[in-house]
């Protein structure tokens, strides 16, 4: 449920950073994505738990200070604070790694489809179009169900395989835009070959959408992935994935509820300030009226 | 308009037999077939067992049977449930799936557009940021989030709905699951609606009829809603298969016994003929409402029927 | 300083129908409160046609759409709008709506997007018809097929059953004329009526506003930039700027002795045939020229481009016939224009000659060498010698790039040896050819306006001193102050070097200062091909005649004649063009004859050629 890029932004990067930090909400979003970063790059060095190791005399138990389990523990007796940061550090990695390779195969595709133009454009759209129309979520449970699971390649491969189809066709848009754009055909009447063209005028235009986009990729991709853990095809225990927490905590909603709200706090957190930051980004690019 | 119509299903044919392919082709070659069991057989039972089901004959007759079973709505056994066939399966859980996802849309529908039209209408600076900071929350919150906080709240806490299962059949267990799988529909249809009413309400055509002095009330239900709904039925079809794809989770979380939560533990299980002959009822479905989505679209707009 | 002539009682005889007094209209943005219109005070009786007159931007839309109470919900009228004897500004909404359509009527600017695109034609005049004349539904229909009649939409009971994105942008503009009037109001407000259309489809439309007016005694006001628009259906008229009135006056008086500098330096920028000074011959070629003597630059040959429509897996593909056995010649230091409406294939033939497209038959000769069967690097290297500038200033800059790297582009693919400095002072040089500042060099294209973004094109054209300069429609974008100051450059900049230019342009004023000979397409054929001063004075073709009857003229009694002689008829599609002559369709002149055969395009004089069966016969 992404909103489509607008295509070909009109300012130059120098003023849509100003733009971008000029925009409070923006920047507290920027703020506290690095908080969290922060947070779930240290924390764990922090408390004297791991993130397996079963503490007998604090079943399911709630937050406490003197036991040093801040976020509570849950049935096993395992440390939440610790779990749930390293959820916090295994979703953003595995998101982050099958957006880049989402991106990289999206937009090779799609910008070889929009250049060449004619058939090979028709019949590489025709692929899109038949794959965009398979109901991704069950390519997905197919590629989960026949790898072993827990697979972490499996998982990469699945969500990318189901992020690259948007962006193909999202870059696909945008260079058929840019080669209908007069700077191109003055490029060529100036006499650049294509090489040069695609090299001098294509990229460069194609980075800022492709850019944003990037950055509203990489919620989607935290989504499908503990969305996939929620169901218990992803990350397998003794990992734990905000996805598998949220589950677990589910289960114990009556008697603990921390063990749902702390992940459940993080997921929403993460995924507003990334939607806020894209969503400031592409603003910062083409400014216009609320 | 034809023209589209036979094109966009023509489209729908091709990717329905790339689904029941891909489908035939897993269950037949992936690890873990039919009688790779934990003991081995002897050799003469295999073949018998084999003959029996038909697995013996070229690849290509099968697959040439497959589809005649499939037409037939005969998906194969189960294999983690020896007693029943997956079309019984399903025929079981159907029912529960389509009330859950047929009144979720409904709602969603009903409240997401009257919602954007509101807010459209009755603009002021309060309630443009709350409508717009209460979307973004639901859109962000995945199912699986909004679910459980959503049975924590009114189950656990307040005691007024049940908190899952589905004893007695009673309407009352269905409220949350329903609420759950609405409500970022619903948003993100208030903010479609919203968005598309505001721009249509500035376009030239409404200006020149206001200007014909026919009335705001006629210009806004004549001139103006037609135009501003069409990206909002257009959508319909992709929330459907939101839907059906949230129903898994929701069916999860609030222990609903629909298809969704056989195609999860299918999955889990490996019991491919359950998973693949789900995939094709779900994938058939989505390709059917998008497609219906698709074809009211176009003749709503009276551009795409007098191409 | 406002040259306001005072509305004395004799100025205006009947009580006027409309009169504006100290009327304001603001907005309210992020940057505080703007003005849209400040103080404007103007007045028009029955009878008489006002033409309210500005750049765009001078508030004279928001005026009329504040007396309407259409303005969008920031913005803010005082003062007083008084019809008849209503006050309108003070008006309920329910009072409004009465007045709205049955006393005034609004045509607006954008005949596309002004017609509600899911309704069509006849439900939407059917309803209007019911709600102000409260007819019942077979005699609106009746009215509604009359209406469309006398707004001269051809085909009337077809297009009533038709949606609006069946018909082009005129019938759409007639439709939309239909439909002010179904309400029979005593005033008809025509917001830039004809911007957007064809030069002869705005003469047909001057002219049906001009007959309506006569015809059902209606006022009429005319909001306009196009001063020859006003000079050809004005009584009288209103110049505004930046939202004031600066100037008022009856039509004839204004036009010939404008007092305020702003309204003379709109007068100077609207180019007419008068003020056309003819074209100075090319220099003769300097001894040790080593072209020879009147060597042709560029010779097309036959040139033909078709393209190939059609979509998706089942739709055959037809062929469209974009440009068709043309051929012309541009002698070295010649200029050339080429003329016609929009769809005739000019900017096509620009791009095929310049090797930008491929041709489907035909040769294209530069210099003496054949173009086609040149491998693609020679090719690129010969572009260094033949440029072009477009007509979307903005959209020929890569928005990436500053200025200076926009200027220096063909200097790297050219002259790669020159060092960083030597780059540096040619872009200096270029910028100062066009009179642009140093301190634009490093400046985006969206922070220059239109004027200087071509003038950064021209500087990037011109930097390797080309020998052929392509000009597709470069000023149709910019506003007319800034058209003549381009105009000038161009014609400077071709008198300082031997610049052979070809021109295109839908403009003929424009091209008769530039070219010393002119070709006139139509649907992608060549109708005529003749020295500039024969084909304005003596033209052959009917089409030329057209085109030239369709100029503007800023002396209200050769215009209001020009009107005169317009004649009816949209272009054909050039998917399926009329057999034998396509100009059949619109010629007043067409024979029997015509539909048969192709017409040759032979000759009237050396160096003068016409293609019509009939040329002879013709006054």
């Amino acid at each position: 449920m992404s909103e489509q890029v607008r295509i070909l932004p009109r300012c130059g990067w120098g003023e849509a950073k100003w733009r971008l930090l000029g925009n409070r909400l923006t920047a507290l979003a920027l703020l506290l994505i690095l908080l969290i970063a922060l947070l779930a790059l240290l924390g764990p060095l922090v408390s004297p738990w791991g993130y397996d190791t079963l503490d007998w005399q604090h079943l399911a138990g709630p937050p406490s200070l003197t036991a040093r389990h801040w976020f509570g523990t849950d049935r096993l007796g395992r440390d939440l604070f610790v779990r749930t940061l390293d959820g916090v550090r295994l979703s953003l990695a595995i998101s982050l790694i099958a957006s880049i390779m989402s991106l990289l195969i999206g937009v090779t595709f799609g910008a070889i489809a929009g250049l060449a133009g004619g058939r090979l454009d028709g019949w590489m759209m025709r692929c899109v179009d038949v794959l965009y129309s398979l109901p991704y979520l069950f390519i997905v449970i197919i590629l989960t169900t026949l790898f072993s699971r827990g697979s972490l390649a499996a998982l990469l491969v699945a969500l990318a395989a189901v992020g690259w189809l948007t962006t193909a066709r999202i870059v696909r848009a945008l260079t058929l835009a840019l080669r209908r754009r007069e700077f191109i055909e003055a490029a060529r009447a100036t006499g650049l070959s294509g090489p040069a063209i695609l090299l001098r005028h294509v990229v460069p235009n194609l980075l800022g959408p492709v850019a944003v986009y990037a950055t509203l990729i990489v919620p989607q991709m935290i989504l499908f992935e503990t969305f996939l853990s929620f169901l218990g095809l992803g990350v397998q225990e003794p990992h734990a994935s905000l996805g598998s927490l949220i589950y677990g905590g589910a289960q114990e909603m009556e008697s603990a509820p921390w063990m749902l709200l702390v992940p459940a706090l993080f997921l929403v957190v993460l995924l507003l300030c990334l939607n806020l930051i894209g969503d400031g980004l592409r603003d910062a690019f083409d400014p216009r009226e609320r | 308009m034809l023209n589209l119509a036979l094109r966009r299903i023509g489209g729908i044919l091709l990717t329905l037999l790339v689904i029941i392919s891909v489908s035939f082709a897993i269950i037949r070659l992936a690890p873990g077939g039919p009688f790779d069991q934990e003991q081995a057989l002897s050799a003469p039972v295999r073949a018998n067992l084999e003959r029996a089901y038909g697995l013996d004959r070229p690849l290509g007759v099968q697959y040439v049977r497959y589809l005649g079973a499939l037409a037939h709505g005969d998906f194969g056994p189960s294999l983690r449930q020896p007693d029943f066939s997956v079309s019984e399966l399903i025929a079981q859980g159907l029912p529960l799936s389509a009330t859950l996802g047929l009144a979720a849309i409904l709602v969603a529908a009903l409240s997401g557009i009257c919602a954007g039209l509101a807010a459209a209408l009755w603009r002021s600076r309060g309630a443009d940021l709350s409508l717009a900071a209460l979307t973004a929350l639901c859109i962000a919150l995945p199912s699986f989030v909004i679910g459980p906080l959503l049975a924590l709240v009114f189950g656990v806490k307040l005691h007024w709905l049940p908190v899952a299962g589905w004893q007695d059949h009673s309407a009352r267990y269905l409220v949350l699951p329903v609420v759950t799988l609405a409500l970022p529909v619903a948003a993100y249809l208030a903010r479609l609606t919203r968005a598309s009413l505001l721009e249509v309400l500035g376009a030239p055509f409404v200006r020149s009829a206001r200007a014909r002095g026919l009335g705001a009330a006629r210009v806004l239900w004549r001139h103006a809603l037609p135009p501003a709904l069409l990206p909002v039925v257009s959508y319909l079809g992709p929330a459907v298969a939101f839907i059906i794809t949230g129903s898994l989770v929701v069916e999860s979380v609030f222990g609903l016994p629909g298809t969704g939560r056989y195609l999860v533990q299918g999955a889990i299980d490996r019991d491919y003929p359950l998973v693949m002959g789900m995939v094709i009822v779900y994938g058939a479905l989505t390709l059917l409402f998008n497609l219906c989505a698709d074809l009211v679209c176009g003749w709503l707009d009276p551009r795409t029927r007098h191409e | 300083m406002a040259c306001v002539t005072p509305l004395t009682p004799a100025s205006a005889e009947a009580s006027p129908l409309l009169r504006l007094s100290g009327l304001t209209v603001s907005f309210d943005t992020r940057a505080g409160r703007t003005l849209a219109a400040q103080e404007v005070a103007l007045s028009v009786a029955r009878g008489e046609c006002l033409g309210v007159v500005g750049e765009s931007g001078a508030g004279k839309s928001q005026l009329f759409l504040a007396v309407l109470g259409l303005l969008a919900a920031n913005g803010h009228a005082h003062g007083s709008a008084r019809f008849g004897d209503t006050e309108l500004l003070t008006l309920s909404p329910a009072a409004l709506d009465r007045v709205r359509g049955r006393g005034i009527g609004m045509v607006f600017q954008e005949p596309m997007t002004s017609l509600s695109p899911h309704l069509t034609i006849g439900q939407q005049l059917t309803e209007t018809l019911v709600r102000h004349l409260k007819l019942s539904g077979r005699a609106a229909r009746l009215r509604a097929l009359e209406l469309m009649q006398r707004v001269q939409l051809s085909d009337a009971a077809l297009r009533l059953s038709q949606y609006p994105h069946q018909l082009s942008g005129g019938m759409r503009q007639r439709a939309m004329i239909g439909l002010a009037l179904a309400g029979e109001p005593q005033l008809l407000i025509a917001d830039e009526p004809t911007t957007a259309l064809d030069v002869t489809i705005q003469a047909q439309i001057l002219s049906l506003l001009a007959e309506l007016k006569r015809e059902r005694a209606m006022a009429l006001i005319l909001i306009t930039h196009d001063l020859a628009a006003v000079a050809a259906v004005a009584d009288r008229l209103v110049v505004m700027r930046a939202g004031r009135v600066i100037e008022s006056g009856r039509v004839a008086e204004v036009l010939k002795s404008p007092r305020d500098p702003y309204t003379r330096a709109l007068i100077a920028g609207t180019l007419t045939l008068e003020g056309a000074a003819p074209v100075p011959a090319a220099r003769p070629p300097n001894a040790g020229a080593a072209a020879r003597p009147g060597a042709c630059a560029l010779t097309l040959e036959g040139v033909n481009v078709q393209f190939q429509v059609g979509h998706g897996w089942l739709a055959p593909r037809t062929a469209l016939t974009a440009v068709h056995d043309v051929s012309l010649e541009l002698p070295a230091g010649g200029s050339l224009g080429i003329v016609g409406e929009s769809g005739c294939g000019k900017s096509t033939l620009a791009r095929a000659a310049l090797a930008l497209l491929r041709t489907s038959s035909g040769r294209v000769v530069w210099m003496g060498q054949p173009l086609d069967g040149l491998p693609a690097h020679e090719l690129r290297a010969l572009r260094r010698d033949r440029q072009i500038i477009f007509q979307d200033p903005l959209g020929s800059l890569d928005p990436r790039m500053t200025v200076r790297q926009l200027i220096a582009e063909p200097l790297l693919v050219h002259e790669r040896a020159l060092s960083g400095a030597d780059r540096d002072r040619a872009v200096a040089a270029a910028l100062a050819g066009v009179a642009l500042g140093e301190e634009l060099a490093n400046h985006y294209p969206h922070q220059l306006s239109g004027g200087q973004c071509q003038r950064v094109g021209i500087a990037r054209a011109m930097i390797l001193r080309p020998q052929l300069l392509v000009c597709d429609e470069p000023l149709s974008a910019l506003d007319l102050p800034t058209q003549a100051q381009i105009l000038t450059l161009i014609a400077e900049l071709r008198s300082s070097s031997r610049l052979s230019l070809l021109f295109i342009s839908h403009n003929l004023a424009l091209v008769r200062r530039l070219c010393e000979r002119v070709l006139v397409l139509y649907l992608g054929r060549m109708m005529e091909l003749a020295p500039a001063a024969l084909l304005y004075d003596s033209p052959r073709h009917p089409y030329s005649r057209e085109l030239l009857a369709a100029i503007p003229s800023l002396d209200p009694a050769i215009a209001s004649g020009r009107l005169g002689q317009v004649r009816a008829g949209e272009p054909p599609s050039p998917l399926s063009p009329p057999s034998g002559c396509v100009y059949r369709t619109r010629c007043p002149y067409a024979a029997a004859v015509c539909a048969e055969r192709v017409p040759v395009f032979e000759e009237v004089q050396p160096g003068h050629r016409v293609a019509c069966h009939r040329w002879r016969e013709l006054p």
